[in-house]
């Protein structure tokens, strides 16, 4: 049952990934569109991260004192300075570290 | 590109294999506290290769749901990737459809931020990154699997493992900033994100937003000479 389950799953979530790579890289799309996916991949990043930063709990509500938002802000400095992937998830991680040794 | 695309891909893959090994450690423990076997755990990260999905099914498996609804669930907690295949599809325009569907099979969070940025700067390819993406497929699986045997050895939130994916989404969030539309248009996603996320349960919030500031934005590119689409600063 639970291999079964674990397939289904792998369907549903690899469709989603395959239909507009399978389709739409052979279609000239309408300018709008394009201009549109353009403005996704900063939105889709922006929408997983912000709520990580500013809402916990079970029943989500909003939390600006979470360590996760102050420490973003030099995260953020350094990931701008430097464009560093590996680097800011290093100095992330340190400083979250940090300050749950210093709260 | 003549270039052999094993080494840049892997090289380019190895900060999203940093953040995934602790998450998939941490997955392993809590799929073998749940009663899924390494086999189950292997087969799971291997097809379905999702992160927050996997976790949600596996808690939902723990508290007794049925596969109807770990399946439906896992469907609406992975259609972001349509929006992000649909935007990588801009770049991948006419490439062979049998490797596009390799390709699509790791298209994540993590994985289509750096394929995205880099092929649009230009010195990228399907090549690299399909080893891009199956670089990090194998980590996520290794570190799941992993997790499943000797994550309990590994104490929860130490060494500031619970920030890596957030700080990971910060830098690939810097690396859109290509022109001032696109900032605005991540601050009205931020922004309306966070009201969605307080206002409805479970993870629809991240499509509703996405959708929604993408569509300003592009009305806000289209009206304002300022911002006129597709121009960078």
């Amino acid at each position: 049952m639970v291999v079964f389950i674990i397939v289904a799953m792998g369907i549903v979530t690899y469709i989603p990934r395959w239909l507009p790579l399978f389709i739409l890289t052979k279609y000239t799309l309408p300018g709008w569109f394009k201009e549109w996916l353009a403005l996704i991949p900063a939105s889709v990043l922006s929408a997983l991260l912000l709520p990580a930063l500013v809402t916990g709990g079970d029943a989500r509500h909003l939390d600006i004192m979470r360590s996760e938002l102050w420490v973003a802000v030099p995260t953020f400095v350094f990931a701008l300075a430097t464009k560093s992937l590996g680097g800011t998830v290093v100095v992330g991680m340190v400083l979250f570290w940090l300050s749950g040794k210093l709260i | 590109m003549v270039q052999n695309p094993i080494l840049p891909g892997v090289k380019a893959a190895w900060p999203i294999c940093l953040g995934y090994i602790p998450i998939g450690l941490a997955f392993g423990v809590l799929a073998q506290k749940a009663g899924m076997t390494w086999f189950q755990i292997s087969l799971m990260s291997s097809i379905v290769f999702a992160g927050s999905s996997q976790f949600i099914a596996v808690s939902m498996l723990a508290s007794g749901s049925g596969a109807l609804a770990v399946i439906m669930t896992t469907f609406f907690v992975n259609l972001r990737h349509l929006l992000m295949s649909s935007s990588l599809a801009t770049l991948l325009h006419n490439e062979h459809r049998g490797k596009l569907s390799v390709f699509a099979y790791g298209v994540t969070d993590e994985s289509f931020a750096i394929n995205y940025t880099r092929l649009l700067a230009g010195d990228w390819d399907l090549n690299r990154s399909l080893v891009l993406n199956h670089t990090a497929n194998a980590c996520w699986i290794l570190s799941t699997v992993a997790g499943g045997f000797f994550g309990h050895l590994v104490p929860a939130h130490s060494l500031g493992i619970d920030y890596a994916l957030i700080a990971m989404f910060i830098c690939l969030l810097v690396f859109q900033f290509t022109s001032r539309l696109i900032v605005l248009t991540a601050m009205i996603a931020g922004m309306l994100s966070v009201a969605l996320a307080l206002w409805i349960p479970g993870n629809s919030y991240i499509v509703l937003a996405s959708v929604i500031a993408a569509s300003i934005g592009m009305g806000i590119g289209r009206l304002s000479p300022t911002f006129h689409a597709g121009k960078g600063d």
